[in-house]
């Protein structure tokens, strides 16, 4: 038996991959890394009153390898970036990662020694939420664009 | 005046003793820390039982300070409700000064902090090493001469 040509199949991989890009947008699992003041932003978008679920995210893994979002929310020192680090590499993909605040953006107000100068300098970074702290509408409106970002990507299925 | 008695008291230990407006101040040589010390927790006319901070100062570019750095000191009595601050001058060229941790346990976690941050070196420490930098870290970060924004990551690029 030869190969399956896919391209006969168009139509079928093309719903398939929408299908699957639907189902993972709306059942994102994060880990909520929160180091600083932003986590009281965080809370408040994933209290009652903004309710993150109404997105298919209010579920909090607090292990990484149960987790599809890893949420930076907050300073990180060079003390604490191999930790990031190293619970990046043990969420399984696929995974994306959302920097919650300007000091995970860019480092924000702080140039100093003790700062990281923005996580993608460690790690890969998916969604940008600035703002110091951000409003809850605005990281509504960036769980929004991870959402349309997941749901446009190719779809592996490891 | 509590800063007149200790200075009576201690004459070859308090170098200045002043009063700016409601703060008791002793500046020492930095030999005595350690009787001055156990002799202002104990004895009932001082009663010092608490101390409530310690920290470094970096007087790198002030002309009028012959010695680069100082220790302070803020004690408080609980019972007797006054307050002291005791400054200890330290030269550059050995920064060091003995350790009150076994005056008050509280000292432990502040000395650790002020070798991290000052470089000052608290002889007699139990366990003198660094409390909020990594141990990789070179240098001492709050000195005045130390690069404000030059950084030493663990991971990542050096920016």
């Amino acid at each position: 038996m030869g190969e399956v040509d896919l391209s006969k199949f168009s139509l079928l991989t093309t719903k398939l991959n929408d299908a699957i890009g639907w189902a993972r947008k709306y059942s994102i699992f994060q880990y909520p890394f929160v180091t600083a003041c932003c986590g009281m932003e965080y809370m408040s978008v994933a209290c009652a009153h903004y309710d993150i679920d109404r997105f298919g995210a209010g579920f909090p893994r607090f292990s990484p390898r149960q987790a599809d979002v890893l949420f930076v929310v907050g300073t990180v020192s060079h003390k604490l970036a191999p930790i990031l680090k190293k619970v990046y590499d043990q969420m399984c993909e696929p995974k994306w990662v959302v920097a919650f605040g300007v000091c995970t953006c860019t480092g924000g107000f702080y140039d100093n020694y003790a700062t990281v100068m923005g996580i993608d300098t460690i790690i890969p970074v998916d969604v940008y939420i600035p703002g110091c702290p951000p409003r809850p509408e605005n990281v509504l409106d960036g769980l929004m664009k991870l959402q349309e970002k997941i749901q446009k990507q190719k779809q592996e299925i490891v | 005046m509590l800063t007149d008695v200790i200075k009576s008291r201690f004459p070859n230990i308090v170098t200045q003793a002043c009063v700016d407006r409601v703060d008791n101040f002793i500046v020492i040589k930095r030999e005595g820390i350690k009787d001055i010390a156990s002799a202002l927790r104990d004895d009932p006319q001082f009663d010092f039982n608490l101390l409530m901070d310690l920290f470094g100062v970096d007087y790198l570019h002030w002309e009028e300070k012959a010695l680069r750095f100082e220790v302070i000191y803020n004690l408080y009595s609980l019972r007797k409700k006054h307050r002291l601050f005791i400054k200890a001058p330290v030269p550059e060229e050995d920064p060091s000064i003995d350790s009150v941790a076994l005056v008050w346990p509280a000292a432990d976690w502040y000395e650790r902090e002020a070798w991290d941050m000052f470089g000052v070196r608290f002889k007699g420490h139990p366990n003198l090493k660094r409390i909020l930098m990594y141990e990789e870290f070179q240098g001492h970060p709050l000195r005045k001469d130390y690069p404000y924004n030059f950084r030493q990551p663990l991971v990542g690029p050096k920016n």
